[in-house]
């Protein structure tokens, strides 16, 4: 494993076609028609989900957006790899992980909106909530990863960052540790090349998942925009974990086809041949030409998966659109888990002054 | 006299300017402030034409950009710091902290970090966690820095080349929300104040408010509302977060009789606890209140629906003005 960093593991190409490779392909022998079906109408899902995030973010419904668009391929494939005890720890870009992960999108654009700095019960889907801070979940998914370990527990932990992550000191530190204590935890990268505006070669001048072979880790690369080719190796990672043989660092190359976020503005610092270069290997077209390859594109499945992303995306927005305002008291709540003396201080005062408001608009009312 | 209308951030980006034309040694260095300009593009334009050996892109880490700044200013360099946001500052906090802010005092005063750290400050832009932190009390804390905040267009321009020209560590926080209002100013004037001087920006006789940053302007809009209602307050921008200058405070506090403390940091052990203690002492016999302190409350920054509600606003300082006078 350790050597095939310069190769990226490749199950489909871009025009469709299967790439056999005994080592891989048996990793995804019970993928058949309708398991290829069921991810293709995955990576729809997302990316219908995403584009709808985007437009409510355009109309004003949400202060923000990470956008996923390209990486459908390194989510899904890799989030359809983990069973439903294993955990994941994920970024601000997750989007597709957390819906494979039962996350509902009604829910998912509450942080967007500001509504709230969490979404979901993390222990609901075992998926955290997104990680602002970059790089700071690679040690939260080590050290939970060592907690499994010690309880003896056969999952796996899964940490997602970027490329621009494995620079912060918290990564370097978390492939320290996990190597240190046989934790099993899988680094996913999704190495979409770009860090806001900083291309992936000022992060590291070689193959990001070089990184972990310093650290004396397992390390491959992965073609990201190949949704089998990504569960066949996260599959593989996890095995390694739940098996109690360590971690391993996987490299999904992708590439991130719009912006950082809703308010940046990629064409400052990257040309747009560069990323038409990229729309011919979109992750999407891929599956589907493979699907038409194998003959499994039916009027009947499209309109199954249209159907879907239509659903998904419209629990998206009404779950956006009519999320309640929190109530401005909601602001001490929960800073404690046991009553605070200055925070219920804060909180009285603060309703009392509130009420002379209420005072004044009955007055003028 | 070349007067001009910058916002806060072209002012900045001036200043900048001016930094690097002035001295070879100036490098600015932090996440995406090259090609991008920075995401709030203050360092825009600047690494097009002073080259990447002056306006250094980063890998993304902050203990690496201050660790390594640091490094560049003991073999005589200039650095300017980016951090991107308030919220990021913390995992570059070890390296401010506990060698950045120590190197003088170690050393006996034969090493000097000439350092500025730049941090974009404070709420109310409607970002999402980690984006609208107040940290500044944790700098102020730290014996050995300077910390420093503009809360307009021109003190944003003159303070940042004081700052890039100081021997000592200046940590310079930048109220984001403020980014965008402009102002027309002199940019070939001399700086009025030096660095580390208050600046009474209203007149008044009834009370004082004391603000920095971003709150600056709101104790200005409190203060022309209480006009309306009869009262003269005097606003004064503190400018300096450490040293304060006490002297400036404490002589309109000598006037007034009363003092109010605003700042969107939580209140608890911020900086108005500071102020109110030292003004207690200094003008005991002068107070005809109890300082009174307007902030943040002492929770999590909260998500951006609730800020309008965390912030300090006017209706909020007015309130302390009230609550003041009525002593
Ligand atoms: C510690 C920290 N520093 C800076 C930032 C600001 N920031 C947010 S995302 C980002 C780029 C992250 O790039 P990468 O790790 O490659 O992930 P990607 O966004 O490409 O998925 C930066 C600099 C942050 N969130 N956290």
């Amino acid at each position: 494993m350790v050597d095939k960093i310069a190769y990226p593991v490749q199950l489909i190409q871009p025009d469709g076609r299967r790439v056999f490779r005994p080592d891989y392909t048996s990793l995804v022998r019970d993928i058949g028609p309708d398991q290829l079906r069921d991810l293709y109408e995955d990576l729809v899902a997302a990316r219908r989900m995403d584009v709808e995030a985007v437009a409510l973010q355009r109309q004003g419904e949400l202060g923000l957006w990470a956008p996923l668009l390209g990486q459908e391929a390194a989510q899904v494939g890799s989030a359809r790899a983990l069973r439903p005890d294993d955990y994941a720890f994920i970024s601000y870009r997750e989007h597709a992980v957390a819906y494979c992960r039962g996350v509902d999108p009604g829910v998912m654009t509450r942080m967007w909106r500001g509504c709230a700095h969490s979404a979901w019960d993390p222990s609901s889907v075992n998926v955290t909530n997104p990680a602002i801070v970059v790089g700071s979940q690679g040690l939260h998914a080590t050290g939970y990863a060592m907690g499994a370990h010690l309880d003896g527990a056969e999952i796996a932990t899964i940490a997602y960052f970027g490329d621009g992550a494995t620079s912060q000191g918290d990564l370097a530190e978390a492939l320290g540790f996990s190597m240190s204590f046989n934790a099993p935890v899988v680094f996913f990268c999704q190495n979409n090349q770009f860090a806001i505006s900083e291309p992936v070669h000022l992060q590291s001048p070689v193959p990001i998942a070089q990184r972990a072979a310093g650290y004396g880790m397992p390390a491959l690369r992965v073609d990201g925009n190949d949704v089998l080719a990504v569960l066949a190796v996260t599959r593989q990672a996890t095995q390694r974990a739940r098996e109690g043989s360590g971690p391993t660092f996987i490299e999904a190359v992708t590439y991130r086809m719009g912006p950082h976020t809703t308010s940046d503005d990629p064409t400052r610092y990257r040309a747009a041949a560069e990323t038409e270069i990229w729309k011919a290997r979109d992750p999407i077209d891929r599956m589907r030409r493979l699907l038409e390859r194998e003959g499994l594109l039916s009027d009947e499945f499209l309109a199954r998966v249209q159907a879907t992303a239509d659903a998904v995306a419209a629990r998206l927005r009404s779950g956006t659109v009519e999320a309640p305002d929190p109530a401005p008291l909601d602001l001490f709540d929960h800073v404690y888990s046991t009553d605070h003396p200055l925070i219920d201080e804060e909180r009285e005062q603060y309703a009392a002054y509130l009420a002379g408001f209420a005072g004044i608009e009955e007055a003028l009312s | 006299m070349t007067t001009t209308t910058l916002s806060l951030g072209g002012a900045l980006n001036a200043g900048l300017r001016r930094a690097l034309e002035h001295d070879r040694k100036v490098v600015i260095m932090g996440e995406d402030v090259g090609r991008l300009g920075g995401v709030f593009r203050v360092t825009d334009t600047l690494q097009k034409d002073f080259g990447d050996n002056r306006v250094i892109d980063t890998p993304l880490a902050e203990s690496g950009i201050v660790g390594a700044a640091f490094g560049m200013a003991l073999r005589g360099y200039r650095p300017v710091c980016e951090i991107q946001f308030d919220g990021f500052v913390y995992p570059a906090f070890d390296q401010i902290v506990s060698q950045v802010a120590k190197i003088h005092y170690r050393t006996q005063g034969r090493v000097t970090a000439p350092l500025t750290i730049r941090i974009p400050f404070g709420g109310g832009i409607g970002a999402v966690e980690h984006h609208s932190e107040s940290p500044e009390a944790y700098f102020v804390h730290t014996a050995g820095l300077r910390v420093v905040t503009p809360s307009n267009p021109a003190d944003a321009f003159h303070m940042i080349q004081q700052a890039v020209a100081a021997d000592d560590p200046v940590v310079f926080f930048e109220p984001k929300r403020r980014y965008w209002d402009k102002a027309e100013f002199d940019v070939d004037a001399e700086p009025d104040l030096p660095l580390h001087r208050a600046r009474v920006a209203r007149e008044g006789t009834d009370a004082t408010i004391v603000a920095y940053g971003s709150v600056v302007p709101t104790a200005l809009s409190a203060a022309s509302i209480a006009a309306d209602e009869g009262h003269s307050l005097e606003v004064i921008d503190l400018r300096s977060l450490s040293p304060i200058d006490f002297d400036t405070v404490e002589a309109s506090v000598r006037k007034t009789g009363r003092l109010v403390v605003a700042h969107e940091a939580s209140t608890f052990l911020g900086l108005g606890a500071e102020i109110a203690a030292r003004i207690s002492e200094r003008c005991f016999y002068q107070l005809d209140a109890p300082v009174l302190r307007v902030g943040g409350f002492d929770v999590p920054y909260p998500p951006s629906k609730l800020e309008r509600h965390h912030l300090p606003d006017a209706d909020r300082l007015l309130d302390a003005v009230d609550r003041s006078l009525a002593a």
